[in-house]
């Protein structure tokens, strides 16, 4: 079937100098030539060396536990339990902000007193003058457990009776092990379902998910001459400065976070990690401390993607126009809530995916188990509300025998209708454009890959000559399917958290640009962004503009590096501020080149008349006059995203987020029907970026999320026994090399119609979100048989097959 | 364990040192302040400790300290500065290739020892010589070009 591209609608996009093109990143040259400083790279003298003794029992109380022969051991300068930190607890549920009431048990511990809920939980903290003692203080700490049953399925954890034994609400019965519950009524699903012709119901599950980021969590800590708590740390948050005063019990002016460049974050390093143990030790041993997780512990330290059973009951008409939706959240969040209540409202906001639809009723539900536990995850709670959509949707137009895009097509939102909860989708939807030049780009695709088709036919034909598979006869075993998967996708956080960023722009007297932002860089160019935004406005080289991150203390807080938030909001904030500094330029430039102020531009380190570039002041020159002048050169900026009242909480409706991504991804695999293995031949994503800062980091984003999106769909498999993860390394929980996937195409649209700077959107987390769906489409049309669960292993494959020719037979 | 003498040659400069025998290479380069030598999993998983070793790329963590006595060892930092990239580094740089950037120093290393014998690879060719190294931003496609771009920029002289 040949798919024709759908025109773009009219959208005005003006030509911009520095914006939108590939340039080589602030960031780039530092990181290449390993001169970048990364969070454990950092030494102090007399530096002591921290280690985390952990609990080894997934539900367990602790009868026992004796520090005295570790403390005891030479070379050991502090052993901290929960026993001397009477009130050291992180707070991860803020009142007033999930729009619920706190409940009670909610806050984490920071060392576990008198129980142990998931396995691994922080205990004991160790400062050593070696590593290597640290390590063999660990050996020497004893204790003894009285081991509980506990709770390892959600399903489970919310039948009456069952507990975990701490949460959340021992007070309120039917609160028992809910973490956290959203609900969406809106239109009359009751009517919607009556109107259908057809009623489709499936459930869905997904998996956890590890984050893998290769650098593992690291942080340094000292006291300064004035007493000020110094932490430099790999985080995602500096802003965790206040609980991390508030656990420590000093005031939240008396320290400092330091964020280094981030060697991977994607959500794993958005809650405390390292940050919290190191300030108690320094606290404890006025002496710096070093704390590097290993890679073991790392698995075991940080959250994890949130598993989902989500069951769709969908009501569609013979059109294949969908009357209602029915849908049912289910998620794990493990002992503690964590950003559950946060990444379980994502899930429920866009579960009905981006479609309109009249009647819809949503009920979810965050289950505490005694699992790992579960927070954000780049996409955060969106990529399994879309493989749940998104395989609906396949499965409603198998059963109505429609093309899968086509009944995608007919009930795509379109801009002004309306979320499930009620919100206006006000920039544009380009859900068809996206998806139009995906299954193009597949269809244009697939000649190229005649070398490897052959191959397979290769493979088929020999097998077929070879009569190696009885059981399938003459059916040739390899099946080639195409799969596409659309999706919406939020950025920028919930509107009722009432977000703001703040940035600082200034011209320096030789006509250079600063930029400070405590904006943490993660690695996909948040940055990078602000100095291309600021060199855009000031009209100078990226080479001339210099950028200070990621500092609580002396860079305005600009909030956290989550949400798919910085560049809509940072960049936002340094657009006024550089705007605001070029408005004192050219007026006074407008002075001295007497003309109006309109008719002047600011480029190539110039002020000068549009209509007569001749007509120009150097900017160098025009910043000593205006310093000599007293204008100001420099402005701080405060960016506020709208502010809200939360939803209704018994209906859901109401505004939940800034603005939405809209996209779509494709694949096309090869299934070998023999062995189950799932060989991607080409994938391609379209998504309108709504204006790309930096062409070559968009392009970055997209492919590279699509790639984590493959690998949930294909390889990552985290392997979790009675709450013990058994796959704690990168041999075991396997994530994509070069050799697995074939790189992602990306068609990079732009509407100009986003609500950040310049018109973008966000595309952080929106580029993971329909990489897993497109996958598993791709492998249910292959080999005809519905996927519904990931990982798509060679055994789950095998598994299908074998169901679907037992129904057969 | 006894502390020993142990020769290494890091990136031209000799540097003695007594290090105990069960110390792996990838303990004693940090230690010794190559902290372009990124550490991610200690289990020669991911890459991120790749260095040559008399011209072969080897995981430092796989290494230990003894095994390279009297070795030349190149780590990215070697191969050029900030001001004096190599053509690697401006590759790497110029085409997206690096995000968080952890990783960059062991897929530098990789790609120095494909081209020292490999000079103008196939797109295959780099992918077999980065597999691996462990990526978890970029999908690896940018990687890829960069080595490209990097035989090309080397191929001309540049």
């Amino acid at each position: 079937m040949t798919i024709k591209t759908k025109p773009l609608p009219p959208h005005t996009l003006p030509e911009l100098r520095q914006v939108g093109k590939p340039l080589r990143r602030v960031d780039a040259m530092g990181k290449a030539v390993g001169a970048t400083v990364y969070a454990g790279d950092f030494a102090l003298p007399l530096m002591l060396h921290a280690k985390v003794f952990r609990g080894t029992q997934a539900c367990a109380r602790i009868v026992r536990l004796d520090v005295s022969k570790a403390r005891a051991l030479p070379g050991v300068a502090c052993i901290l339990t929960a026993a001397d930190l009477p009130d050291a607890r992180l707070v991860s549920d803020m009142p007033g902000q999930t729009g619920q009431k706190q409940r009670s048990g909610s806050d984490v511990p920071v060392l576990a007193s008198d129980q142990v809920r998931f396995y691994g939980e922080p205990i004991a903290l160790v400062a050593a003058e070696t590593l290597d003692i640290a390590e063999r203080a660990l050996k020497l700490i004893e204790i003894d457990y009285e081991i509980l049953p506990g709770v390892f399925d959600p399903l489970e954890a919310l039948q009456p009776g069952a507990t975990i034994d701490n949460l959340p609400d021992p007070t309120d019965p039917d609160l028992r092990n809910v973490v956290a519950r959203w609900a969406i009524r809106k239109g009359d699903v009751k009517a919607g379902f009556a109107e259908a012709d057809l009623i489709v119901e499936n459930t869905f599950r997904v998996p956890y998910q590890e984050h893998a980021f290769l650098e593992p969590e690291a942080g340094v800590a000292w006291t300064d001459e004035r007493g000020v708590l110094n932490i430099r740390v790999s985080t995602q948050v500096v802003e965790h400065f206040r609980s991390i005063a508030r656990a420590v019990g000093i005031p939240q002016s008396q320290i400092r976070i330091q964020g280094t460049m981030v060697g991977g974050g994607f959500g794993g390093k958005e809650d405390i990690t390292v940050e919290v143990y190191l300030a108690l030790l320094t606290k404890a041993t006025q002496r710096p401390v070093r704390l590097v997780y290993t890679r073991e512990e790392s698995t075991l330290a940080h959250s994890k993607r949130h598993p989902y059973i989500i069951s769709h009951r969908t009501g569609v008409k013979r059109d294949g126009r969908i009357t209602a939706c029915q849908i049912k959240v289910i998620s794990d969040s493990g002992a503690y809530p964590y950003l559950s209540p946060y990444v379980l409202l994502y899930t429920t906001v866009m579960a009905p995916g981006p479609y309109r639809v009249d009647n819809v009723q949503v009920d979810s539900v965050a289950a505490a188990t005694n699992n790992p536990f579960t927070s954000a995850f780049r996409g955060f709670g969106g990529p399994q509300a879309c493989f749940a959509y998104e395989q609906q949707m396949d499965a409603i137009a198998d059963a109505l025998g429609f093309d899968r895009y086509e009944l995608r097509r007919r009930n795509y939102v379109r801009t002004g209708d309306t979320t499930a909860t009620g919100q206006p989708i006000e920039t544009a939807a380009w859900l068809e454009e996206a998806a139009t030049r995906v299954l193009a780009a597949l269809e244009a695709g697939s000649s190229k890959l005649e070398a490897r088709n052959s191959k397979l036919e290769t493979r088929n034909s020999k097998l077929e000559t070879d009569n190696q598979s009885p059981a399938i006869g003459h059916q040739q075993p390899v099946k080639i399917g195409r799969g596409i998967a659309s999706f919406f996708q939020s950025y920028g956080r919930i509107t009722w958290l009432h977000d703001t960023s703040q940035a600082w722009v200034g011209v320096e007297q030789d006509g250079t640009v600063l930029v400070r932002a405590g904006v943490p860089d993660l690695g996909a160019g948040q940055i990078n962004s602000l100095c291309q935004i600021a060199a855009e406005v000031l009209g100078v080289p990226l080479e001339r503009v210099s950028v200070y991150a990621t500092d609580s203390a002396l860079t305005p807080l600009s909030g956290t590096s989550t949400a798919t938030r910085q560049l809509y909001m940072s960049g936002n904030a340094t657009l006024m501020a550089a705007s605001a500094v070029r408005k004192v330029l050219v007026d006074r430039a407008a002075k001295y080149l007497e003309e109006e102020p309109e008719k002047l531009d600011m480029a190539d380190d110039k002020v000068f008349v549009s209509a007569d570039p001749a007509q120009s002041v150097e900017l160098s020159n025009l910043a000593k006059v205006c310093a000599s002048e007293g204008l100001p050169l420099a402005n701080l900026a405060m960016f506020k995203a709208p502010f809200t009242d939360p939803i209704d909480l018994a209906t859901g409706q109401g505004r939940v987020f800034p603005d939405f991504t809209f996209g779509a991804y494709g694949v096309e695999v090869a299934v070998d029907t023999e062995t189950g293995e799932v060989t991607v031949l080409q994938a391609v994503t379209c998504c309108d970026v709504g204006r790309a800062i930096n062409r070559a980091a968009a392009i970055g984003q997209l492919a590279g999320g699509g790639m984590q999106g493959m690998g949930y769909a294909l390889m990552e498999d985290l392997v979790v026994e009675k709450g013990v993860i058994k796959t704690p390394s990168l041999a075991e929980y396997l994530i994509p090399t070069s050799m697995d996937f074939p790189t992602t195409q990306v068609i990079v649209l732009e509407s100009g119609t986003g609500v950040g700077p310049f018109g973008a959107k966000g595309i952080g987390e929106p580029a993971l979100t329909p990489a897993a769906p497109a996958v598993a489409s791709a492998v249910s049309a292959a080999i005809g048989v519905p996927i519904h669960e990931l990982p798509i292993t060679p055994e789950r494959v095998l598994r299908a097959l074998k169901q679907r020719d037992s129904l057969l037979r | 364990m006894k502390p020993e003498l142990v020769t290494l040659h890091i990136n031209g400069r000799p540097r003695i040192t007594a290090l105990a025998p069960n110390v792996t290479l990838l303990q004693a380069l940090r230690d010794l302040g190559y902290m372009d030598v990124k550490c991610g999993c200690e289990q020669g998983d991911c890459g991120a400790c790749a260095v040559l070793v008399d011209g072969v790329a080897v995981n430092s963590c796989l290494v230990l300290v003894g095994q390279a006595d009297g070795c030349q060892i190149l780590t990215a930092a070697g191969l050029g500065s900030v001001k004096q990239p190599h053509p690697l580094h401006e590759a790497f740089a110029d085409t997206g290739a690096i995000q968080c950037g952890y990783c960059t120093p062991g897929f530098i290393i990789a790609a120095k020892a494909l081209l020292d014998h490999n000079p103008q690879p196939t797109e295959l060719e780099i992918r077999e010589a980065i597999s691996g190294n462990l990526c978890r931003c970029t999908g690896y496609g940018q990687i890829v070009e960069a080595i490209q771009a990097a035989a090309e920029r080397i191929a001309n002289g540049k």
